[in-house]
Parts: structure tokens; sequence; C-alpha cells
């Protein structure tokens, strides 16, 4: 099992390969559908976006709630095909990769190797479990789109598998 | 004749939405059990060691098994001869799945399709009641995510496909949604009836439990060898490739027209989670 700190360098991203399991723990930002479209928009228009993207990972999620005394209500991956319309933009604008689950499509994959990223995949459906590995949950942007705000967590021992490596190898 | 205030079909619906959003069917954990011990390593086996245990991480407390808490699809089987009192049907029903969502710190899934807003509370819930005979109401209480949903078709097949073409619609969408509606699923299929009713069809042979077979015979042949031809896609569990891609093929009929097959497959992933009670 290998044990990651994100966000990781370029270096560290070279060493994984598709399939390898892995731990991570660190900082990620949620952002799922709508807050994707503005990401898009924000960009677009020449504007600060409300976190760096340099070197930085998303994570396709949308919580639910914390229950007093939980950092984090249950916190699983969303299909991270929906975002195939915006990931390619994000890596070329340096973001360092992306946690979700299922496939992704060939322009990300692309996008991926152009970049050096790398696509990590959650167990779908494993939310309980996700939601106890964030230590810190923060709201970041866009707090009027609820679950689908953009939220910078702190995680410890998030399981994963490296979905799409930096060479374009693909698990699916 | 008996009286029944939708006040107590609330209360019910209430306790039933936050059991369900904290735990999987009990036919939906041995499946589970059994497909972690049917693989041999890899990925898969990593996935569903991660999914066994997320249930109990679950359970112990109490947090949603998926963050996904679905729709709240609700099937009300009211028996004719009851009569119901107090606030209107939709409206109780409304109001405990609300209460439910923000006592159980569920998250809030339901918007507007065109504007995308967030109602804020998960309501409406999807309410489907039907007459039966009797003086009693049968409730099942179905969270339905989206992931899989998503994945879900229905096809107009021509009469002359017959069951071949059945079995193809089923395998052809599973093989399509791939790793996307969280494998391994649970596949409702609805048979015949009309656009419509085919689509409610299979909704609610997802209700059945997981294993359970079709009462005539050649239903319950096509539900078996489309599992059998679903699982050599080696799809696996999340798309890791492996022996499970569904843990069940359940398919409900109806009488259609002569002109027509409909066939709707709706997937489920393996959180199951669907509670049911009579009153």
């Amino acid at each position: 099992m290998i044990k990651l700190n994100l966000p990781v360098d370029k270096k560290e991203i070279k060493k994984l390969h598709a399939g390898d399991s892995v731990l991570l723990s660190g900082t990620i930002y949620t952002a799922r559908d709508c807050a994707h479209k503005r990401l898009k928009e924000m960009i677009e228009r020449g504007e600060t976006l409300p976190f760096d993207l340099n070197g930085a990972f998303i994570y396709y999620a949308g919580p639910c709630p914390a229950k007093p005394g939980y950092a984090s209500g249950s916190c699983g991956p969303t299909t991270s095909a929906r975002m195939d319309a915006f990931a390619p933009l994000l890596l070329d604008e340096g973001l360092g990769g992306m946690i979700g689950k299922g496939e992704m499509s060939a322009e990300v994959t692309d996008a991926l190797v152009r970049n050096t990223g790398v696509y990590f995949a959650a167990i779908g459906g494993a939310g309980a479990t996700y939601g106890r590995a964030i230590i810190k949950s923060e709201l970041v942007a866009f707090p009027e789109l609820l679950s689908e705000a953009v939220r910078r967590l702190e995680i410890a021992d998030f399981p994963a598998v490296v979905a799409v490596d930096c060479y374009g190898k693909s698990i699916y | 004749m008996r009286i029944i205030d939708t006040k107590e079909i609330a209360d019910k619906i209430y306790r039933m939405a936050l059991k369900a959003g904290v735990k999987l069917t009990e036919d939906c954990k041995e499946a589970l059990e059994k497909a972690k011990d049917n693989e041999s390593g890899g990925a898969a086996k990593f996935a569903l060691k991660t999914l066994t245990e997320n249930c109990r991480i679950a359970e112990i407390n109490g947090l949603p098994v998926c963050q996904d808490t679905g729709m709240a699809v609700i099937l009300i089987e009211i028996g004719q001869d009851v009569f119901l009192t107090g606030e209107p049907l939709d409206e109780a029903v409304n109001g405990a799945v609300r209460k439910a969502y923000a006592d159980g710190y569920f998250r809030k899934s339901v918007c507007d399709p065109i504007t995308r807003k967030n109602t804020g509370d998960n309501t409406p819930a999807v309410i489907h009641t039907h007459i039966c005979t009797g003086e009693h109401i049968e409730i099942t209480f179905l969270p339905k995510g989206f992931g899989s949903e998503n994945m879900s078709a229905l096809y107009m097949l021509k009469p002359a496909q017959g069951v071949e073409g059945i079995i193809n619609a089923i395998v052809n969408t599973v093989e399509k949604a791939g790793s996307r509606p969280c494998p391994p699923v649970y596949v409702g299929v609805g048979i015949g009836g009309s656009f419509d009713t085919c689509a409610y069809l299979a909704k609610k042979a997802l209700t059945r439990k997981i294993g359970s077979h079709s009462n005539r015979e050649d239903i319950a042949e096509i539900e078996k060898v489309a599992l059998e031809k679903i699982n050599a896609l080696n799809i696996g569990c999340q798309g890791f490739h492996g022996k499970t891609t569904a843990l069940g093929v359940s398919c409900e009929w109806a009488y259609t027209h002569i002109a027509g097959l409909p066939v709707a497959v709706n997937i489920q992933c393996h959180c199951v989670r669907c509670e049911k009670a009579v009153l």
C-alpha cells in the first residue's frame, strides 16, 4: 500500500501506476457539476479562482451535512465522467489531479499525460468511510450551492486506487 | 372500513427514511460479502473490502452509507377499504421526508431541472400511489442515488426481438454503463406495459429482494441468463474488473400492445437501501 500526502509533486506522480492501491492524506478541494461550471466561467473571464489550482487535487464529491461532533458528513466520490468537459481545462491551468469514480474520457487521459497528472478512483458508495477520514472541512466558495459548494478538506488515509496514471494507462 | 390519519403514514415514513439512509438491506449486505469472498485479490477485492467495512462504519456512527442519500422514492399501496383523514397525503409524505433528511444529516439532492437551484430540503419526493384490496397500507421507501439512475434506459423493442432482445437490452445497458453506476449493480427490469408503466415496473423490481426470482418460469429464466451474461462482462466492483458486476437481476412484467415490447432497465448501485412496512 502506497501512502501519499497531497498535493504531491510531479516526481511522486511519475512513480504511480494504474492499479496501485493508495492511502491519501493531506489537502484536497471538493467540486462537482455546478462548481466546475462556475470555475470554467471564471477562467474564461480571467478572474482569480477561489483557491490556488497549481498542483491542487480536486475531489468530485458533495458531502452530507456534518453531524454534531463530526468534522464531515458522509463524503464518497461522485461519477467523474460528468466532469469530462472541465478536467482538461483545469489540468492545463495547473491542477495536479483528481479523485472521483469511474472512467473518464480520452481527452482527460491526454490532459493527464500532457501535464503529468494523476486520476485516483475512490471507492464509490463508501461515503461513511470517507466522511470519517476527513479531519477538517472548510467552506471555500459558492455556499449557495449547498452540498455542491467548494470545500477544502484535510484528509487522513483515504483509500483509493490509481485509475489513470501520468503515462495514460487506465485501470478500466 | 378503516380510518387512517395521514400523520400515521408520515410518522412511519419518517422512521423508514432515517433507517434507510444509514443501513443497507440484509440481502444486499449478504450479496456484497459473497462477492468479496469470490474475488481472489486485486483492486476489486480491495474495493469490496472497503465497501463491507463501510457498512459497519455507517451503522456504528449512524452516518449515511453513501453521501448520495438519493431522491426519496416512495411506493404506497392503499387498500380500497381505507379512508384517509388529516393532511393531504402528498403533503404529509413530503413533510416526513423533509424532517428525516434534516434530522438524519442527509444530503439534500433535489433541484429544479432547468435552473439547477436546490430546493434545500430534498422534497418533493417521488410518490407512487396504487389502490389494492383490503384495509391496510403498504409502504416501500427507496432512496435512489443518481450515479446509477443516470445509467438507466428504456427501449421500445420490436415484438420480433423477443426474449433475446430483452436480454440484450439488459446486458448492453450494464455494459455501456461500465464503471459509472458503482458496480456491482442491482438491475431492475420492466417488461411490457406502456412507455410509462414499463419504467415504473423497473423501479418496482428494485424493491424485490436480491436473489429473489419471478414467479413466472420464463421470466425467472430471463433474470438468470441476464445475470450470468452481465457477470461474464468482467467489469467488476467499481469497474476494477472481477467476477461480480451485478448482484442480481429482477424483472417485473405487464401486458403490452400487439405492436410493442417496451423494456426498461433501472440500474441500482451496490448501496441497496429499501425499507418496507405495513400499516
